[in-house]
């Protein structure tokens, strides 16, 4: 998996600077949508079989791969619980958030 | 974690390079984010977006940030299509061909509002991929009625004592009777088939035109986990089957199904359609079946 792009946000500091065209570079990673939350998906390793079905089927790109297995950027994931009901092995179990 | 398991090489059914990256102000569970992921791996990252006012032109983020790696025209709610088109004809002038040059609209700016531009399109064959991600109603604004909303689907527009009583329009027939190279629905609950046609679709020069089925938990009033299966369900109760059209004239199925799945679960899944009774299901499901046997006739005649 290559590394992500840094997540800073560009700031104008007159409408002169403001680019003409939507800037295409991965330029609204600093809305971290973790925070929209209720419940959280966990993966338990142990019952894992590496399909990637949860990979594939994440609607906000929230599920990354790394050394082989699936992990959750805890940073975006919206909390849908989509992964939890497609996993085959129903390795992925949604918790309560704490606040 | 034992040890041999962590040897195993996971093996990935699509191409492990995202375009589209996260932070986006897509809902929960939003079909219409699953499916630009799939085009999008497809076509690569020489793509330019023309996005009218849809569901997309929110997602993506408050100008000039952007979500996608690819650029990004917005474009007014009904020039999806020639936007498309002048993109490509300026592309031309200073000699790029490669560029594939794609209208990305939703089903109001396809089926209601952009069918004009759409046709003309069409008409002179302008070499653009069309692609309408289809949520049966017009969810940005609201969850009002566009013609792409199936009948007996409660919206804001056509409450539950006035139920919409039209069938949904059938554009891939309309885009059909225009003659163009190729024609595909999808869903997103088939990424395999989707991401296929989207790279068949990206090869082929002339119209294209994608249609994808993308569930609203948010206006169908369905629970943001069962996206996916909602669009498995549709494709195998026959309600939206997978076929390509080439030339408007040679039709393939995709999805064969060895027994259709009754559409009553499928029904029941959804807010949407919650004050049905047995006679109105009844009637729904006798429609899926004669559009059913009509295709399977159409399919049948083309070999």
């Amino acid at each position: 998996m290559k590394k992500r792009k840094e997540a800073k946000k560009i700031v104008f500091k007159s409408e002169k600077e403001v680019p003409l065209m939507p800037m295409s570079v991965g330029s609204f990673l600093f809305n971290k949508t973790g925070v929209w939350r209720n419940i959280r998906p966990v993966i338990d390793p142990t019952n894992c079989i590496q399909c990637g079905i949860c990979w594939k089927f994440c609607p906000d790109v929230a599920i990354y791969i790394e050394d082989e297995f699936p992990m959750i950027d805890y940073e975006y994931c919206k909390g849908c619980g989509l992964c939890a009901e497609e996993c085959p092995s129903k390795c992925i179990v949604m918790v309560e958030e704490e606040k | 974690m034992s040890q041999d398991k962590k040897k195993k090489k996971m093996r990935l059914s699509l191409p492990e390079e995202e375009l589209m990256n996260p932070g986006h102000v897509g809902c929960q569970g939003c079909g219409a984010t699953l499916a630009m992921r799939y085009t999008l791996k497809a076509l690569g990252q020489k793509v330019v977006l023309c996005i009218p006012a849809c569901c997309w032109s929110v997602i993506d983020g408050p100008f000039p940030y952007s979500s996608l790696d690819v650029p990004i025209f917005h474009c007014a709610f009904e020039t999806a299509a020639v936007s498309a088109s002048g993109v490509k004809a300026g592309l031309e002038m200073v000699g790029d061909t490669e560029t594939t040059v794609v209208a990305w609209a939703g089903d109001g700016g396809t089926f209601d509002i952009g069918i004009q531009a759409l046709s003309g399109v069409a008409e002179r064959n302008d070499d653009i991929l069309y692609i309408c991600y289809d949520n049966e109603a017009y969810m940005n604004t609201g969850i009002q009625r566009s013609s792409a909303t199936p009948y007996g689907a409660w919206t804001t527009t056509t409450p539950v004592k006035h139920f919409k009583n039209r069938p949904k329009k059938d554009i891939d027939a309309i885009m059909a009777a225009h003659r163009i190279p190729y024609i595909a629905t999808a869903s997103v609950g088939y990424p395999e088939d989707l991401f296929k046609k989207a790279k068949k679709a990206k090869d082929i020069k002339g119209t294209r035109f994608l249609h994808i089925y993308a569930p609203c938990p948010v206006g169908w009033k369905s629970r943001s986990e069962d996206t996916i299966k909602l669009s498995r369900m549709v494709v195998q109760n026959a309600t939206f089957p997978l076929y390509e059209i080439e030339w408007g004239e040679k039709y393939t199925l995709n999805i064969k199904l060895k027994e259709k799945k009754p559409i009553e679960d499928y029904l029941r899944l959804q807010g949407r359609f919650r004050h049905l009774t047995e006679k109105e299901i009844a009637y729904m499901q006798e429609e899926v079946d004669r559009k059913w046997e009509r295709l399977l006739a159409t399919v049948e005649g083309c070999q």
